[in-house]
């Protein structure tokens, strides 16, 4: 297999792992202050992604690296092809970000709500921008015989790439959803429980209208391409899993119905790596948008030995942590429970 | 027009993350070394100041993990063609630093902070110094990226004229980047010791917890002093290498007009700009200059006006000189700073020795003041570095000027601009409000975190951590 090729599978784990990590987490941010009825809840809510949220984040930036360095043309095109959605994407992530550390910090219920909902629109925005942009690569953009972009904010706005945003946004609810009724217990688990059933259904029409859509813009005829089956059975399977309170494989099947759907996009696209809509001739691929053979060999060697090695502490991580997250007993609605939360001595 | 809002993008995005960076890499390591302390003494004085610390650290690792995701996207937003020509080289680097360092920073931080009453004690500590590690892997990518852009090694150029890496190992030696990197770290140390140093000494003025603060204020200093020594020497030896490689840069900051030999350092001037090539100097030591930028008594030092000519014949017309008032200010910052911080550390090193440190008026006033410092030695420091190197957004390779984004127009940069300094207002205003209310709050918190551990009872897994 060429080294192209193998980097365009690497960048696709990235991006697999990164949905499916952060995923749960910007299910959890959205879900959060639905989920929790009073300040203590909310704050579980939160703590139930609080050890991973940002090694999970990680993910993105090494796709994003990963993709500047194997094939630059590519990162370049479609970075500043997408400006004003990146950017949009970036004050969601500050929003994320600083909230998860700085929430709790301060008493006061407007500092609270806040950042709670900068939690909420953050973890929105970023996986509905993102899935509007790897709907792009695939719908194709204006690019012209330099490989820039040439159109405008409007050209990103297409039907196929803002379906691919709303279904990754439903499959994230989803799967944040089964990952919190997972992660604890008494009437949090039982909201989330009942919320993944809900949602689960609202993620099964959409994932189903996402997969036609995809087939006419591959022009792929009306037969589902296996991986597509495979994530239509998924997101059943945790919508039927959930339905049985089955949280551990309900969480396990949305997870996988990310995948398969993050998946997909790459497997239509390859071996182009940008559509341009203009004239397919100035599409990207990985043979002319990728770096030199001894970059990429540099680099092989280098996911080779680091990736193994960040996949098993990443994995100690969440094994550590494993445990269901309790709502503590006083549970009066000021975070009183935490020592963390009281007033400042001053 | 597009290309200098480019600029001005990047200049106010990289100095506002760049404020936070040094003291996560400095406070990291001093909290290892504070949780090593506790570790090994087993004296929970210790631990309740890793905890209080700690707070400190993680409050400014979260503004300076978002604000470094602008950085990672905007060479690609606003420097299309500049990623486009050089991504096969310097995305290298860049993806090393996420498999390497983010990772291990991010997922360590995370088992750090909540694995407290998890996690046995001797693994506990083995996270802050994971945390640490990724940290300083983190700045030595970065450092490697952008010294290949000071001095650009082990490459060649392809047919298309673009540089395709050829022996990565030059990029792990390239004397811009021992050094460079070497005077980051120590840069970090200094900004968290100084961090350190001013919590402990503002506890001390106000005689509350004088014993826990008097210990790191002892250890700040432990770490300062050697430090700010060799930070002088490590400072000046990158100079030499500048000088070498870019010795426009280096001729600017003295604003060297004309070549000297033996050549006399400016302490204070006035004008040198590029209007006014005779600056009245006010303060001039002889031989001194030579001394910093050659390591000879009687070196010479090119001047502006003679390399631009050797530009000009060797890459054709232009303007190859950077901006003299920048470079000539702030390598003065930087010099003068370290000058008065060394003073500082000595002046405490004898007062630690003689046991009056907690008595010291004026040296604990000071050492609160002296917080400021660190910001502005490591903003003019990268002001030095980057705005030095312009014309060229790599040595010799390329220039700033076309560097840009050409699908991306002025209202895009204005849009994203505006949006981003409104952003880091709000950001900036809440970090700063909160590390100065936990660095105030007092350590009766930390007790109480430290006593009882902060879930419910029966639980296992941390619910009300953040």
């Amino acid at each position: 297999m060429q080294l192209h090729t193998i980097w365009f599978i690497i960048i696709v784990v990235f991006w697999i792992g990164f949905f499916v990590l952060e995923g749960f987490d910007f299910g959890v941010g959205m879900l959060h202050r639905f989920i929790g009825r009073d300040e203590t809840e909310r704050r579980v809510a939160i703590n139930t992604i609080g050890p991973w949220w940002d090694g999970n984040e990680v993910w993105l930036i090494v796709a994003g690296a990963a993709l500047f360095a194997a094939f630059p043309l590519w990162y370049a095109t479609m970075f500043s092809a997408l400006y004003l959605a990146l950017l949009l994407v970036l004050l969601g992530l500050f929003g994320r970000g600083v909230s998860f550390e700085w929430r709790g910090k301060r008493e006061g219920a407007r500092w609270r709500a806040g950042w709670s909902w900068a939690l909420a629109i953050g973890s929105l925005l970023t996986p509905l921008l993102i899935g509007v942009a790897l709907g792009d690569l695939l719908h194709g953009l204006p690019i012209n015989q330099n490989h820039d972009f040439s159109g405008n904010f409007g050209d990103l706005l297409t039907g196929y790439g803002l379906m691919t945003g709303v279904t990754l946004v439903a499959l994230c609810l989803l799967h944040g959803a089964t990952f919190l009724a997972l992660r604890t217990t008494s009437e949090i688990r039982d909201r989330a429980r009942a919320l993944s059933r809900v949602i689960g259904l609202v993620a099964i029409v959409l994932n189903l209208g996402w997969v036609a859509w995809t087939l006419v813009v591959i022009g792929g005829g009306t037969v589902p391409q296996p991986t597509q089956i495979f994530g239509m059975i998924a997101v059943i399977f945790a919508w039927a899993l959930a339905s049985t309170d089955r949280d551990g494989w309900a969480f396990a099947a949305s997870g996988f119905a990310i995948a398969a759907t993050i998946g997909q996009i790459f497997i239509s696209l390859y071996p182009n790596v940008m559509i341009s809509s203009t004239n397919h001739a100035y599409n990207l691929t990985v043979n002319n948008a990728a770096s030199g053979h001894y970059a990429l060999v540099v680099m092989t060697v280098v996911a080779v030995i680091l990736l193994p090695v960040v996949l098993l502490y990443q994995g100690w991580s969440f094994h550590v942590f494993r445990r269901r997250v309790a709502t503590p007993e006083a549970s009066s609605g000021d975070g009183a429970g935490a020592p963390s939360a009281t007033p400042s001595s001053q | 027009m597009v290309n200098d809002l480019a600029r001005w993008q990047f200049a106010t995005t990289s100095v506002y993350h760049f404020l936070f960076v040094p003291v996560t890499i400095g406070l990291a390591f001093l909290v290892a070394i504070l949780e090593t302390a506790w570790y090994r003494t087993d004296n929970p004085d210790y631990k309740r100041m890793t905890r209080f610390f700690g707070t400190l650290l993680l409050i400014n690792v979260a503004i300076g993990v978002v604000t470094g995701l602008v950085q990672e996207f905007e060479f690609g937003m606003n420097w299309s063609t500049y990623s486009k020509f050089v991504g096969g080289v310097f995305g290298a680097p860049l993806a090393m630093e996420g498999l390497a360092a983010f990772f291990l920073e991010s997922t360590f931080l995370g088992l750090w902070l909540f694995g407290w009453d998890r996690l046995p004690k001797r693994v506990h500590l083995a996270t802050i110094w994971a945390v640490s590690l990724g940290t300083v892997l983190s700045a030595m990518f970065i450092l490697m990226a952008n010294s290949w852009m000071q001095h650009p090694v082990g490459y060649k150029l392809n047919h298309a004229g673009q540089p395709v890496l050829t022996n990565v190992w030059a990029l792990f030696v390239n004397p811009t980047f021992v050094w460079g990197y070497a005077h980051v770290i120590l840069a970090s140390l200094i900004t968290g010791a100084l961090v350190m140093l001013a919590v402990s000494a503002w506890y001390l003025r106000k005689r509350q917890h004088v014993e826990s603060f008097h210990r790191t204020a002892k250890v700040a200093l432990i770490v300062l002093i050697p430090t700010i020594v060799i930070q002088l020497s490590v400072g000046n030896q990158l100079g030499e290498v500048e000088n070498h490689y870019q010795p426009a840069k280096i001729a600017a900051a003295e604003a060297q007009w004309t070549s000297c030999k033996p050549c006399s350092f400016s302490a204070f001037q006035i004008g040198g700009g590029a209007n006014d090539k005779t600056p009245t100097q006010i303060i001039a030591i002889p031989h001194l200059l030579s001394i910093l930028a050659t390591g000879t008594w009687g070196g010479g030092v090119t001047g502006l006006n003679q390399l631009q000519k050797q530009y000009q014949a060797k890459y054709g017309p232009g303007n190859y000189i950077p901006d003299v008032f920048i470079q000539y200010w702030s390598m003065r910052v930087m010099a003068y700073l370290a000058t008065l911080i060394l003073l500082l550390a000595v002046w405490g090193g004898w007062l630690l020795n003689r046991g009056k440190l907690d008595r010291s008026k004026w040296f604990l006033r000071l050492s609160i003041w002296a917080v400021l410092t660190p910001f502005l030695m490591n903003t003019a420091g990268w002001l030095l570095t980057e705005s030095g190197r312009q014309p060229w957004i790599v040595q010799g390779l390329q220039k700033t000027a076309g560097a840009n984004s050409p699908s991306v127009s002025a209202t895009d940069i204005w849009i994203s601009l505006i949006a981003l300094i409104l952003a880091y207002i709000v950001l900036g205003a809440a970090d700063l409000m909160l590390m100065l209310r936990y660095s105030r709050r007092g350590l009766d918190h930390a007790d109480a975190e430290a006593a009882e551990p902060s879930d419910a009872p029966g639980t296992v897994a941390p619910a009300l951590t953040y």
